[in-house]
């Protein structure tokens, strides 16, 4: 279903979904530091920047969380477990790079063997509003990572800015709830012709310059290569592109508190740590950046795709924005295939 | 629904020091709820969580077997804080545990098989379970000769010495038992798990090889049992590395594209041949 909300009415919309949801969107806290957050007022969402900082993971994979709280009473444990979401919540305003990620997470933590308890409660309660991206930026590479500027997949309702109105398609069950939402209209025709152009354009922008395809194949063979003595060197382990990343989805479990009382939490965690993998006996399987930065590229590109039939990377450009060494992951692709320049160069990677 | 990350409330119904280093505890662990108890169906090979709230948790093989009811055995290395805790433990206190994870060892393939069980150090808790299971009179005649090779660095550091004593004296089960250093009383054998093998030469006929002990073990008996004309699809292995969830969702005890804690932890060798050297 095709309608379109006039932006006049935009933040009464955002109040009417208020009244029934728990609304996240993107907020700016400061200069340069945005996050999806629970909203307060409708004034406090802000559209501006192409992504947030913080991917919408943490909404469904938060970046510290408590599984369960423990007390001791009498002589008996008593564990009660956290999982439940007391509100339907919607996510607004994810891009279509974030959103892809929450399916890429959705196959990790749910599964017929084990279902991540925590993981499906938060995703069953959400509903996803799309944003598409008309300005994509120059570090954005998902056409190349199978997704679009503009895709759906995922979203139940997707927004597209017109400039005096949005664009709003309602694509499943959960997003034609809304269908009588007071504040949509009919789209013009006219609408719909803007909205393939914005299309075109954001498509012509993003490219498909990367080569992400048969990168599984090319890495079976390149386990050992020296490629990896290089790649690594500049890399000084802050891991900041892991936690990032819309789809990393590493955790380590600790427990707080002491005997009597206290909760396991779970709190992301990275591969480029050297303590990720160190053992009890001193032992570690990965000792310097040429294995940790492989284990991160090979899991992205290789080990995943072997399990999930995908790649773990949705191309949103954050590792490379935030990266403090410039680390570029679309270089790192490049260098993979057979149309690499022959040697590094300098800022090659 | 079940949530794989909350512990299943047990109690240490006994718990007794194994080695004179006093570094190894072997902790018998009974169920606090009858369904609990029900609901748990494991094999040998297969791991669990023990968990010790404002602790933490850790992953240890199962050292019983699917045929000794009501209770679970775990012995356990001190080495880090969990384990720590797990040594203070007493009589009586309730722990955590969480699984039956993992895979466990291949039993539907032993079926008319001999079964070759190679074990050093204190990497001999699952193959005791995979022995105690194989030779209870309810399984012993679905596999044929069972032959098993245990070692450790010195008598006093053996596991279940009483037992050793017990399957000495079985005829359905031949023992080798061996130590790097004898004492005085020792009166078995003295050499190394790789040279013993070679001594003892089983015939790789019909035979499935299961091994379990430090890397060092594992690497020179792997040449052994190529020697002997092992295939590769008939050696299995358990391995270890440094686990969280247990259950494939936290990442890091990848090898490849596999994951230790749900993929494995037992392998063949022919499985492990497919895999990176180094990961």
């Amino acid at each position: 279903m095709k309608l379109k909300l006039d932006k006049k009415d935009f933040e009464n919309f955002l109040q009417s979904l208020m009244n029934e949801y728990d609304l996240y969107a993107p907020v700016q806290l400061a200069e340069g530091v945005s996050l999806f957050k629970k909203i307060d007022q409708p004034g406090e969402v802000n559209l501006t920047q192409l992504h947030t900082q913080k991917p919408a993971k943490d909404l469904f994979f938060p970046q510290s969380e408590t599984m369960f709280r423990y007390e001791k009473v009498g002589n008996q444990n008593q564990m009660t477990s956290m999982e439940e979401v007391k509100r339907e919540r919607i996510l607004f305003g994810a891009r279509p790079c974030d959103i892809e990620a929450i399916s890429i997470l959705e196959k990790v933590f749910v599964s017929e063997e084990y279902t991540d308890v925590y993981f499906l409660e938060k995703r069953k309660k959400t509903t996803i509003i799309g944003l598409g991206c008309n300005h994509p930026l120059s570090t954005c590479f998902c056409s190349s990572a199978g997704g679009d500027p503009f895709l759906r997949a995922g979203s139940d309702l997707f927004f597209i800015d017109l400039g005096e109105v949005y664009f709003v398609e309602l694509l499943t069950e959960k997003g034609m709830v809304f269908h009588k939402n007071k504040f949509f209209k009919e789209a013009d025709p006219k609408d719909l012709t803007l909205v393939k152009e914005l299309e075109d354009k954001a498509f012509e922008k993003v490219g498909f310059s990367i080569p992400v395809d048969g990168i599984e194949k090319r890495l079976d063979l390149m386990g050992e290569s020296s490629f990896w003595d290089r790649i690594h060197e500049k890399c000084i382990g802050c891991r900041i592109c892991t936690y990032l990343c819309p789809t990393c989805h590493c955790f380590d479990i600790v427990d707080e508190g002491e005997h009597q009382r206290g909760q396991r939490v779970r709190n992301w965690d990275s591969c480029l740590s050297p303590l990720y993998s160190l053992e009890t006996s001193g032992h570690n399987p990965r000792p310097t950046g040429r294995e940790r930065t492989r284990q991160r590229l090979m899991h992205k590109f290789n080990y995943f795709p072997k399990k999930f039939n995908q790649v773990a990377c949705v191309g949103c450009g954050r590792c490379i924005l935030y990266c403090p060494v410039h680390f570029d992951i679309r270089q790192a692709i490049i260098w993979t295939s057979p149309k690499r320049p022959k040697r590094f160069g300098r800022g090659a990677i | 629904m079940k949530n794989p990350y909350l512990p299943i409330p047990m109690v240490v119904k006994k718990a007794s020091i194994e080695t004179t280093d006093r570094m190894l505890r072997t902790l018998e662990l009974s169920f606090l709820n009858e369904e609990d108890a029900k609901a748990f169906r494991f094999i040998p090979g297969q791991f669990c969580e023990l968990s010790i709230l404002g602790k933490g948790e850790a992953p240890f093989g199962i050292a019983s077997s699917p045929t000794e009811n009501g209770s679970l055995k775990f012995t356990i290395n001190k080495a880090g804080r969990v384990t720590t805790a797990l040594h203070h433990l007493e009589e009586g206190a309730e722990i955590g545990i969480r699984g039956p994870l993992g895979n466990g060892y291949p039993i539907d393939l032993f079926k008319g098989k001999n079964i070759l069980v190679i074990g050093g150090g204190f990497a001999f808790t699952t193959l005791r379970s995979l022995i105690v299971y194989l030779s209870h009179p309810e399984n012993r005649s679905r596999v044929k000769d069972i032959t098993v090779i245990y070692g450790a660095r010195m008598p006093g550091l053996l596991l279940y010495k009483e037992e050793l004593t017990q399957w000495e004296k079985r005829s359905d089960l031949k023992l080798v038992v061996t130590v790097d250093w004898g004492d005085k009383d020792w009166k078995g054998k003295v050499g190394l798990v790789p040279n013993v093998l070679e001594e003892v030469a089983p015939s790789s006929e019909n035979t499935y090889a299961v091994i379990c002990g430090p890397p060092i073990m594992i690497k020179f008996t792997f040449p052994k049992l190529m020697a002997l004309r092992f295939p590769n699809e008939r050696i299995y292995t358990s391995l270890e590395k440094r686990m969280k969830c247990g259950i494939g969702k936290c990442g890091r005890c990848n090898i490849g594209y596999l994951y230790v804690c749900k993929d494995g932890p037992v392998f063949s060798y022919a499985q492990l041949e497919k895999l990176p050297k180094d990961y």
